[in-house]
This record gives C-alpha cells, sequence and structure tokens, in this order.
C-alpha cells in the first residue's frame, strides 16, 4: 500500500466520521435529507454493483425494498429488531436466488420488462395473502427508532455496500463480470460460470436492497402494498446510477446526491410543476450524458490534456 | 493547468450544491407578525391526487379564501392575520409526505399543519407532528384504532371513524329492514382487495352474523378491476335481497352501470367510495334514488346546505357527502380553537380536545379526541345524500326501502 492509498483510505474514514457525526450539526430536517441520501446512496450502488458491469438493466429495486418493509412490517412486533434485518436480508436472498435462477438467462429488454413484472408481481402477491389469510391490508411499524438510529443503520450499510463494490471491482469476480458484460460467448469460453456469477451478484444487490427497504419502514409506521411497493423508487435509482455513471465505484453516489438534492429543491420550490421538470431532465440525463457524469467529466479532462 | 482545472471545477461543483441547498433551505425569518402560517404536503399527484382532490384540497383552498376574505384569522386579542399557506405535493410517496412534514416543521416553521390525504400518509405524519408538537386533525382516515392512536400521540384527533363503525349501523340498518319483512336476511357482498374494502369486509363479516344476517356470497376484487357482470350474476344467484360492494369510485361507478344493464334489482344497493360523489347523482339521475353508501348530510342543516354552495362557487365543483364537510369542519374547529386561545399549539390541541365548536355540521364536540356525531349510513332521496344511521340522531333521514327497480333513462 502506497501513500496515496493510505491518505485515501484516511480521508474515506475521516468522511465517514465526520457523516457519523452529522446529526449533532443537522436539524431535524437535515437529518430527514441525510436519510434519502444515504437511502439513494445504497439502492444505486447495490444497483449498479449488478446492473453497470452486466449491463442488464434491472427495475426490480422496489420488489426487494418492499420485500424488506413488508418483513419489518410483519415481524416487528414477534421479534427482536436486529432479527427482524437477518430474516429481511435472508426472504431478500431466497427470492433472488429463485428469480435469479429463473430469469438471468433472459437477456436486453426482456430482463428489463419482467423485473418490472415482478415488483407487481410481488405486491398483487402480498396483497392477496393478506386479503385471503390475514383479513388485514395495512399493517403498523411502532419501533422505537428516532431519525437518528435509521440514519447510522442507513449510513453503514452504505459504507459497506461501497467497500463490497470496491472489492469486487478488483477480485476475479469482478473481472469475470466485466468480461460477460462485453461479451458472454467470450466469456464462457475463458471458462466462467457465467449462471454463477450473474446470480451471486444480483442476490447480493438484491439483499442490499432488500435491507434499505427494511431499515426505512420504522419512518412510515403504516405500510400497505401501495406504499413500499411505489414504481418510482426503481426508476430513480436507476436514474441516479446512470446519471453518475453505473460502471464505477462512485459514479451512483455522484449520481444520486446532487440528483436527490435536486428533487427535494425542485419538490419543495415548484411543487406543482415537479413530474414536468422532472421527465425533462430524465431526457437529458439520457441524452447529454448517456454514460454519466464520471464518463463525461474524464473526456473533458483528456481532451484538456491532448490541446 | 490540470491541477488548476481540477480544482475550478470542484469548485463550481461546490458551488452549485451550496446554491442549491440555500435555494431549498428558505428560513422563515423571525420578523414581525404578518400573517400565520398554514401548511400542509397533500398528494397532488399518483394514486391518492382523485380522493385528495375531491376531499381534501377543495376544501383547503376554499377555507383559506373564506378565512381571508373575512380579515384573516382571529386571535384572542381580536387583531386580524391573514393566512400565509405553505403547500407541497408529496407525489402519492409516503417518503415524500414524511420529508414535506419535516420541512414544513423545521424550516418553513409554519404555526400549523393542515393533514395528508388517506389513512395511511396520516399515520405515515403522526409521529411528526407529536414530535415537533403540532394538532393533527386527520380527517380522511378510517381506522379503527384511534383509541389506541390517541394514546400514542396526544394532539391527535380522528374525525372519520372506523370500519366496524359503519359495518355496524349498516347491519342495523339492514336487520330493521328484515323485521319489517321488506327484505329477507340473506347478504351478497363483494370488496376491492385494498386498504378501505379489506378494513370493511373484515368489520362487516362479524357485524353482520352478530345481527343474525347470513351472508350468501362474498368474494373480493382485485384493484382495476373493470367487467364485474360475473360478479353481478352470481350475487343475483344467491338469492340474497342486499347487495353490498365496498368498492373504489371506478368500480362503484361500473357497478351501477352494469347494475343496470345487467338488470339486477337487489332491494337494498349498498356501494362505497364515489356513491357520494356530486357527480354520481348528475350521471344517474333519478335511478341514483334509494342507492345507499357511508356518510350522508343532514338536508335541514341550513349551515351545510349554505357550504355546499359556497364550495361549487369557490372550487367550481361540490363537495362529497362524506369527508368534505368533514373537513371543513374540522378546519372551522382550528379557527375557533386559534380565536380563543391564540397561536400556541399546546393551548390550540388541549381546546380541540375539550371545547365545543360551532361548525357546518352543527354543534360539534371530540369525544377521547375523536369525532362521534358521523352519518354511518346514508342514502339517496330526492337528489340529496342524506344520512339515515344512526336513527336516532337529531336531523336523521327515515330509510326508504326497498329500493326502485331500475328505470330507463
Amino acid at each position: 500500500m502506497n501513500a496515496k492509498a493510505i491518505a485515501a483510505w484516511g480521508i474515506a474514514a475521516a468522511v465517514l466520521v465526520a457523516l457519523a457525526f452529522a446529526p449533532s450539526y443537522l436539524g431535524p430536517y437535515g437529518i430527514g435529507l441525510m436519510i434519502g441520501i444515504a437511502g439513494y446512496v445504497t439502492l444505486a450502488t447495490a444497483w449498479a454493483l449488478f446492473s453497470g458491469p452486466t449491463r442488464y438493466v434491472s427495475l426490480a429495486t422496489v420488489a426487494f425494498f418492499g420485500i424488506g418493509a413488508y418483513t419489518v412490517a410483519v415481524l416487528s412486533e414477534s421479534l427482536p429488531y436486529p432479527l427482524v434485518l437477518l430474516a429481511a436480508a435472508a426472504i431478500g436472498l431466497v427470492v433472488a436466488l429463485v428469480v435469479g435462477l429463473s430469469t438471468l438467462r433472459l437477456a436486453g429488454v426482456y430482463f428489463v420488462i419482467f423485473t418490472f413484472g415482478l415488483a407487481e408481481l410481488i405486491r398483487q402477491l402480498v396483497t392477496w395473502y393478506e386479503v385471503n389469510v390475514t383479513g388485514t391490508l395495512g399493517r403498523y411499524i411502532f419501533l422505537d427508532l428516532g431519525p437518528e438510529d435509521i440514519y447510522w443503520q442507513l449510513l453503514a450499510l452504505a459504507a459497506v455496500t461501497l467497500l463490497l463494490a470496491w472489492w469486487i471491482g478488483r477480485s476475479r469476480i469482478g473481472l469475470a463480470l466485466k468480461v460477460i458484460g462485453d461479451d458472454e460467448v467470450v466469456a464462457a469460453h475463458c471458462g466462467i460460470d457465467i449462471a454463477r456469477v450473474k446470480l451471486a451478484l444480483f442476490a447480493l444487490s438484491a439483499v442490499i436492497i432488500t435491507l434499505v427497504g427494511a431499515i426505512q419502514a420504522p419512518r412510515w409506521t403504516y405500510v400497505e402494498p401501495a406504499i413500499v411497493f411505489n414504481p418510482t423508487i426503481s426508476f430513480l435509482t436507476l436514474i441516479m446510477a446512470l446519471l453518475g455513471g453505473a460502471n464505477r465505484l462512485w459514479g451512483p453516489l455522484l449520481g444520486a446526491v446532487p440528483l436527490f438534492l435536486l428533487f427535494e429543491w425542485l419538490s419543495a420550490n415548484f411543487p406543482n410543476h415537479y413530474s414536468i421538470i422532472l421527465g425533462l431532465l430524465f431526457i437529458a440525463i439520457v441524452f447529454v450524458l448517456p454514460k454519466g457524469v464520471l464518463a463525461f467529466t474524464e473526456k473533458l479532462w483528456k481532451r484538456g490534456r491532448a490541446r | 493547468m490540470t491541477l488548476f482545472k481540477r480544482r475550478h471545477v470542484l469548485q463550481t461543483l461546490g458551488l452549485g450544491l451550496a446554491t442549491l441547498a440555500a435555494c431549498g433551505l428558505t428560513v422563515a425569518s423571525a420578523e414581525d407578525r404578518k400573517s400565520v402560517r398554514i401548511g400542509y404536503a397533500v398528494s397532488k399527484t399518483g394514486p391518492n391526487a382523485g380522493g385528495a382532490g375531491i376531499t381534501t384540497i377543495p376544501n383547503y383552498v376554499l377555507w383559506v379564501k373564506d378565512v381571508n376574505d373575512a380579515g384573516g384569522l382571529e386571535l384572542p386579542d381580536g387583531s386580524k392575520l391573514p393566512i400565509e399557506v405553505v403547500e407541497y405535493d408529496d407525489r402519492s410517496s409516503a417518503e415524500e409526505v414524511v420529508r414535506a412534514v419535516e420541512r414544513l416543521a423545521t424550516q418553513d416553521k409554519v404555526d400549523f399543519m393542515l393533514v395528508p390525504w388517506g389513512t395511511g400518509f396520516n399515520l405515515a405524519v403522526a409521529p411528526l407532528f407529536d414530535r415537533f408538537g403540532y394538532p393533527q386533525l386527520a380527517v380522511s382516515a378510517v381506522t379503527d384504532k384511534a383509541p389506541e392512536f390517541v394514546k400514542r400521540w396526544k394532539k391527535s384527533f380522528w374525525l372519520l371513524g372506523g370500519g366496524h363503525d359503519y359495518a355496524r349501523a349498516l347491519a342495523a340498518v339492514l336487520v330493521e329492514a328484515n323485521k319489517a319483512g321488506t327484505i329477507n336476511n340473506k347478504v351478497a357482498m363483494i370488496s376491492i382487495a385494498d386498504g378501505f374494502g379489506i378494513d370493511l369486509v373484515t368489520a362487516a363479516r362479524p357485524a353482520f352474523k352478530e345481527a343474525g344476517l347470513e351472508v350468501a356470497y362474498d368474494k373480493t376484487y382485485p384493484i382495476g378491476t373493470s367487467d364485474f357482470t360475473p360478479l353481478i350474476n352470481e350475487a343475483k344467484a344467491s338469492g340474497a335481497d342486499t347487495f353490498v360492494a365496498f368498492s373504489y369510485p371506478p368500480d362503484t361507478f361500473a357497478l351501477t352501470q352494469q347494475s343496470q344493464v345487467t338488470a339486477f334489482n337487489p332491494k337494498v344497493l349498498y356501494l362505497g367510495v364515489g356513491t357520494g360523489f356530486p357527480v354520481y347523482f348528475k350521471n344517474n339521475g333519478e335511478n341514483a334514488t334509494g342507492i345507499m353508501s357511508l356518510g350522508g348530510i343532514d338536508p335541514n342543516n341550513q349551515e351545510n346546505a349554505a357550504y355546499r354552495k359556497r364550495h361549487e362557487e369557490v372550487t367550481g365543483q361540490g363537495p362529497d357527502y362524506w369527508g368534505s364537510v368533514i373537513t371543513y369542519a374540522s378546519l372551522q374547529m382550528l379557527q375557533e380553537a386559534i380565536k380563543r386561545k391564540g397561536l400556541d399549539r399546546e393551548a390550540v390541541s388541549e381546546e380541540l380536545s375539550t371545547g365545543t365548536f360551532n361548525t357546518v355540521l352543527g354543534e360539534t364536540k371530540l369525544e377521547d379526541n375523536q369525532l362521534r356525531q358521523l352519518w354511518w349510513t346514508g342514502q339517496w332521496q330526492n337528489g340529496q345524500f342524506v344520512g339515515v344511521a344512526p336513527a336516532n340522531r337529531p336531523g336523521a333521514s327515515k330509510v326508504v326501502l326497498p329500493r326502485q327497480p331500475w328505470k330507463a333513462q
């Protein structure tokens, strides 16, 4: 490890500590913002973990997010909180494995459509179960968790996710993923077990997303399928990761933070035109920055150097 | 040169973000009071916009206009301050409504907050209203757990009753008609597989059983169902004189149309949300007569009639016959409590809890922070949706059964 690497790690640790103390210098509104940012940074990074290198565009984010939130709603009365989180992660893992095994052979637009349908499928399954078996639809979450607790959990999860993404980026499995993303045939000929690698990454990404849902759920007190399976979450995650650049470690983060602040600013100042502005913005991102902000700045940089 | 450029880029980026943050965080300055800030976050877009656009938003607009036209909110010393509104769109997202309420309380520092639309959203913001010390007059939230919530959040008020109240009242109406020999004791019942339908049907099953009514048909249908013919035919075949649908507005309208097409004429026809919308009568005219649902009004209450007229003039649409008038009454209660106690939220909450108010509902008083003077069952009679249960409440109309068969329009 050279001096530069040590310095980078030191800075990362210092930033993390500074962020961990945020509740002591930010007001309640600031913490609300930080919860949103930490949540979306984690979601976007987890999403890019799988979708970045493989180029499988997944709209299943909210399916797993909702599973996490619902698990907390169902189990929060009967199990201690850490066990509830574990259970949520386990359920997310099982669903991801089942779904992954059956669909990762799909490619391109078929996969996109399937993942979008998955969120709706799970939502309808939960609704069916609640209607026919338990006879209640809304569930209450009365956990004694303040916004600070939720923030710290999300922050920790975000840090872990970034660490994982960094580690995967330089491990064998990360390399294998890059090959798969470039050309599946070549990857197969190199002896890469395509299905297993994709499945592992998909499952890991899904578990993290499930945990984000589980951690955020106590903020809403009341949970019903329409609330937790809100497809907007999938789209926002996607656009944040794309804006930053889904192929880079810091890309999703650099997409999520400014976009989240921008959304917040828009909804505070233009509550009646939010959706229109949002739509225009999405179009602009896809047209102007198809590969993300990071790739764009790098290109500018290189051009400047060459001059 | 590159180094300088990098720094330059970072600086610009940082500056941009800082400006963004500064613009977003408009901090209320503590200048001399020229207005009372009232804030709310409500679903102006998304799946909840339909309900909010009928029951909640028009009443907020009407009330603010009424108050400001009269010179503003009156304070205990007799002075008047105009209302300044801070409004946000929660885009039908639970996370958004939570953050918007945090923003209202801590950034905009509003004096009072009005509630969002829907049971789920009122519950989502309840802990925040409580933590920041705002009274919460939750109107469009039907919940049987109100007594528990009141204990948990002392400044919360629940004004639309719970599923059990509506189900028991309906059962009582049916038993009465059965005793009179108007209908048999069989009920065919369908319900939407969503919050409202499930709450009501789970309450109705035991309520009907207790009342000695036989549920001959009991089916749930998913959101988005548009063809009800199979359900209607099965209900018809069940031999029940009573057909109950705990439905949402689109289904309520479809059920009405398709019952006419299939010549389904139950002696009692009870439909869900949407029956009390003014457009329901406009669409169905005479055929609406006799159809029952939740809510209702006292047709002889002059205050209420005047309110309905003003609502239509100001907002361009009539109020519905269930939650609208309660929403407006809740605002009048807040207005009156402020007049008595000023802008001290603690004192205003106390006053809301214990005081008696004159509203468009007549004399209004909360019991254990809940409004219990409600019309649990209503019926279309002479072009108005009137309250028929509880039958012993002053102003109750007499229920007219059996319902007339459909007439060709």
